[in-house]
């Protein structure tokens, strides 16, 4: 346990110190909601329908493009070996390490997105959604894309190839995400129910993301 | 024979090979007896003859599915048993599964036209069968992106293995949520609701084309362990071809330092 939490600790202490490169992710998320209104036009009503998607969607890429990170640092300078070889189970450690990340990551993308969403001209209930789902939603990206940064760290391939892979694998995350946060908006739909599945979703990702990442670190490293 | 005895490659092509003609004739008979069969089929009273898509669409899809199932099995051959044939199976099955997603969507859609108006519709059959089509690409995208195969094998069966869930999604979607696509009519408790003048016709065409599937995939899995042998030989000739040269030179400075030392 200790290890675990000591991991944890390490992780989020490289991620926020020069060099660690999470809190870009946040600067990326600005840019590409900022961009969004030159590329559909500066129509506030417009803007405002379609807030949470966008927010979603700068979501959705900031976190992938934070992952590839995720396992290469410390395969370059050579702790993933030790971690892949220490007494604690590789799949505990993986949870542990998505955890970091998302902690160090994702929260960071939650905690903006009020101020985006007066950009997009969203009311404080459309905002408060958004972030819901968001803090339901994004650990489901997290630990799917686990998967993707341990095979992009075993094949010694990144960048497009994983996000090929891994992006089929966050449209269900999209889906319901965007459903829940436009029923909450205007939806004759009952916001539970997409809800829910995101919630569902988050957790069978919980489940089988360190499962299959460390079955990918196992086999493919050597 | 048991599946163990095919893992040498040899003794598997010899096999494959005196059954592949016998497969392939089998595969054109039932196929020809199943578009005969779905030619004379009668017109649905509601569909008109419209109705004959599906004779096409609906065995594409359910090899869609069929084909990722195969991959996640050999997928299992390669992480747990290890079988040597199972990686090879897996790459050879990836294009002939993206071709019958890829049928099975542009058929649909053919389908949808006339019947729900549109081409396309972001409902949920429709979305996870073109998520499944987009998880054969990227796949192919993996083989096609490492070159060592053992390495590339095993980052895909860890893919094929997450990407398996996406199956029973696929199949109970149009349970689950309220669609445009119908529910299941064929397989589904008590009995199909088709009648049986399309059942039978549709019934040969599906183990038709699960017939050509199989031997698409072994013709596929026989190019596949050629390709290796080739690209193993060629490696065995370059390295022949690089020693024999460092051979050579080590020779000729030998003999320089030696009419040095002269």
């Amino acid at each position: 346990m200790t290890a675990l939490s000591a991991l944890i600790r390490r992780d989020i202490r490289i991620a926020l110190r020069v060099g660690g490169g999470a809190l870009i992710g946040v600067l990326f998320f600005l840019t590409v909601v900022v961009l969004m209104p030159f590329a559909v036009g500066p129509d506030l009503a417009l803007l405002s329908r379609l807030g949470p998607a966008i927010l979603w969607l700068g979501a959705l890429l900031a976190s992938l493009l934070t992952l590839d990170r995720l396992f290469m640092a410390d395969h370059e300078d050579g702790s993933l070996d030790l971690i892949t070889m220490s007494r604690t189970p590789l799949e505990l450690a993986c949870a542990a390490k998505a955890l970091a990340h998302w902690l160090a990551a994702g929260l960071p993308l939650i905690v903006a997105t009020p101020v985006l969403g007066l950009l997009l001209n969203l009311d404080m209930v459309a905002t408060g959604s958004v972030a819901l789902t968001l803090l339901a939603g994004t650990p489901a990206l997290t630990f799917t894309g686990m998967i993707g940064a341990a095979l992009a760290v075993t094949l010694h391939r990144g960048g497009l190839l994983m996000a090929v892979l891994v992006l089929p694998l966050s449209i269900p995350v999209l889906i319901f995400g965007v459903a829940a946060s436009q029923a909450a908006i205007v939806g004759p739909m009952t916001f539970g129910a997409p809800f829910s599945i995101l919630c569902a979703l988050s957790l069978v990702s919980l489940v089988i993301g360190p499962f299959a990442a460390a079955a990918s670190l196992k086999h493919g490293l050597d | 024979m048991t599946l163990i005895d095919l893992a040498n490659p040899t003794r598997f092509l010899a096999l494959t090979g005196r059954l592949l003609p016998w497969l392939a004739a089998a595969t054109i008979i039932l196929l020809t007896i199943g578009l005969y069969q779905s030619a004379t089929a009668p017109d649905d009273y509601q569909q008109g003859a419209t109705v004959k898509i599906m004779f096409i669409h609906v065995p594409n899809a359910w090899l869609s599915m069929f084909v990722w199932g195969v991959m996640s099995i050999a997928s299992l051959g390669t992480l747990v048993w290890r079988h040597p044939l199972a990686d090879v199976a897996a790459k050879a099955a990836a294009p002939i599964g993206a071709a019958f997603t890829f049928l099975a969507l542009l058929t649909g859609s053919l389908w949808g036209r006339p019947m729900w108006g549109t081409y396309w519709e972001w409902d949920a059959r429709l979305t996870s069968v073109l998520i499944l089509f987009l998880m054969y690409l990227g796949l192919m995208a993996l083989w096609r992106a490492v070159d060592e195969p053992s390495r590339a094998a095993r980052a895909a069966a860890v893919l094929t293995l997450v990407g398996a869930i996406n199956l029973p999604i696929i199949k109970f979607s149009v349970d689950w949520w309220n669609t445009l696509h119908q529910p299941a009519s064929v397989m589904r408790m008590g009995g199909s609701s088709l009648d049986k003048s399309f059942l039978i016709p549709l019934l040969v065409m599906a183990v038709g084309f699960t017939l050509l599937f199989v031997t698409l995939h072994l013709a596929a899995m026989r190019n596949e362990i050629l390709r290796r042998r080739v690209r193993s030989l060629q490696m065995m000739q370059a390295s022949r071809v690089a020693f024999s040269e460092v051979g050579i030179s080590s020779r000729e400075d030998s003999t320089s330092k030696e009419v040095g030392a002269a």
